[in-house]
């Protein structure tokens, strides 16, 4: 399936948690000046991943139906459709 | 004899089953009974005898209606056992074929769920420790369900409403039936196998206990529970308890309950995120307005304002060191006058002059020795008598000694 490659290194949900973490480490203010500036501009850059993210165009459905010769195939789901079940 | 038949064994036998299976009664009939002497043969058939006060019922069940009992038949289980009374020939024993066993007071389905769940727990299949987290933002979701019906329009709009950003892929199965286990841990299975999803809700719409019976199936147990993708089960209505909702990472009480539990609504995450960011910002803000407060507070001291007011500081204090000096200094110097002066006042009230001006005289004699006593002094010695103004030399005419203590006196 064609999701390994449009994964990069980090999944949303990661980058979520990330963020979480970042935004607590700032909070507490406990780390050095520069690593803060470091850390916010990783924040900032997370931010704009998950928004990017969020903003994707709805997905289809699909459903994954046996084709003839056997194989399992995807085609869009149509919620009209009998799919002889 | 007389003109008798005399019949075999095998037609006697023969006889007595007509009769027994042409009676509409003994065809098809339901006995009550306890079940005793069960025994399952490995070839699948089963043995036993039904019992009750009055009398026993030799039984067979043959593997064909034997395998889809849903429970296991026990040694004094009460059952309801249906089938046609015949005859074994070879015994020549009748006895009944059951097509069909319930277990008495119970419904049938229910003692076998709680076998199964039974069973599945104490193999540890519903221990929480197996239990996979849900992810909180799935991407990919398959759907292990029936791809027409309420149930699964239900999932899709509201996973459309709340999380539109999820792929999602529908396995179909059929929910009920015979062919509906199998077809349910195919799903499960292939989703898995080919990471298709992060993931899987199965489950279906309400129905009757019967309906619901596939999410009860050992094997649909068995394959939720080897499901390396977390799967939500969403079974029929809230009430419903199926033996995959046991078995499952999460229960949802129903499918809808399954789409909302799954993902996150993508309006509130979008505000969480930018109420996280605002958070960010602020504390980064505030880290900078404090090091300035601090940075401020370091410059707007003196030393940090002209470099000549380091120098001046210091020349101050260095004047203030000196008078300092120079007044404990006047002040010591002003102990030790005094100091002096009273010991110099202690010796003159000591000096002999002093002593010699209220009308005393000292004696030396002509070496300068100090005549204290007149037995020191001869006739005729020479001394000199030391007054405040001067001095007087003298010559001694006789000498005067007291006699005092009983001491006799000693005239020289």
């Amino acid at each position: 399936m064609d999701e390994k490659k449009t994964e990069n290194k980090m999944s949303f949900e990661q980058g979520l948690a990330r963020l979480e973490k970042i935004v607590a480490l700032l909070e507490r203010g406990e780390v050095p000046l520069d690593e803060s500036l470091a850390l916010y501009e990783e924040g900032a850059g997370l931010i704009k991943r998950c928004n990017a993210a969020l903003d994707q165009a709805e997905k289809r459905v699909s459903i994954l139906l046996q084709g003839e010769d056997g194989r399992i195939q995807e085609q869009v789901f149509d919620p009209n459709a009998d799919y002889g079940l | 004899m007389d003109g008798q038949l005399i019949l075999s064994i095998g037609e006697v036998n023969a006889h007595i089953r007509a009769l027994l299976t042409t009676d509409d009664v003994l065809s098809s009939v339901y006995v009550r009974g306890e079940i005793s002497n069960f025994k399952l043969h490995s070839s699948g058939h089963m043995y036993l005898t039904l019992k009750d006060t009055e009398g026993i019922l030799r039984a067979v069940m043959f593997r064909g209606s034997a395998s889809h009992l849903a429970f296991r038949p026990e040694n004094g289980m009460k059952v309801i056992a249906h089938g046609r009374v015949d005859v074994f020939s070879r015994d020549g024993q009748y006895q009944l074929y059951i097509d069909e066993l319930i277990p008495d007071g119970v419904g049938a389905l229910y003692v076998a769920f709680e076998q199964l769940k039974a069973k599945l727990s104490e193999e540890g299949l519903f221990d929480p420790a197996h239990k996979k987290p849900i992810p909180r933002c799935p991407m990919k979701i398959a759907l292990v369900t029936s791809p027409t019906g309420a149930a699964v329009r239900d999932m899709l709009r509201i996973l459309k409403a709340r999380w539109p950003i999820a792929r999602i892929r529908i396995y179909p199965v059929r929910v009920q039936g015979a062919q509906a286990p199998g077809e349910i841990c195919k799903g499960i299975e292939f989703v898995n196998r080919y990471r298709l999803a992060d993931l899987i809700i199965t489950g279906r719409g309400g129905g009757s206990i019967e309906d619901l019976w596939a999410f009860n199936d050992e094997q649909v147990a068995r394959a939720i529970f080897a499901s390396q993708i977390p799967v939500i089960s969403a079974v029929g209505h809230e009430p419903d308890f199926t033996i995959a909702d046991f078995v499952a990472d999460l229960r949802a009480a129903t499918p809808s309950n399954a789409a909302e539990l799954a993902v996150p609504d993508r309006i509130e995450l979008a505000a969480q995120i930018a109420h996280m960011q605002a958070r960010m910002i602020q504390s980064q803000r505030n880290r900078i307005t404090v090091l300035r407060q601090r940075i401020e507070a370091l410059a707007g001291k003196r030393v940090m304002q002209d470099p000549k007011n380091y120098l001046a500081d210091r020349q101050m204090a260095l004047l203030h060191l000196t008078q300092r000096y120079e007044q404990a200094l006047i002040h010591a110097t002003q102990q030790r006058r005094e100091r002096f002066l009273r010991i110099a006042g202690m010796l003159e009230a000591l000096s002999p002059i002093r002593v010699l001006a209220r009308g005393y005289a000292m004696v030396q004699d002509e070496e300068g020795t100090i005549i204290r006593q007149a037995n020191m002094l001869d006739k005729d010695a020479r001394i000199r008598l030391d007054f405040a103004d001067g001095a007087a030399l003298c010559r001694v005419e006789e000498t005067l000694l007291e006699e005092h203590d009983g001491r006799e006196k000693d005239g020289k």
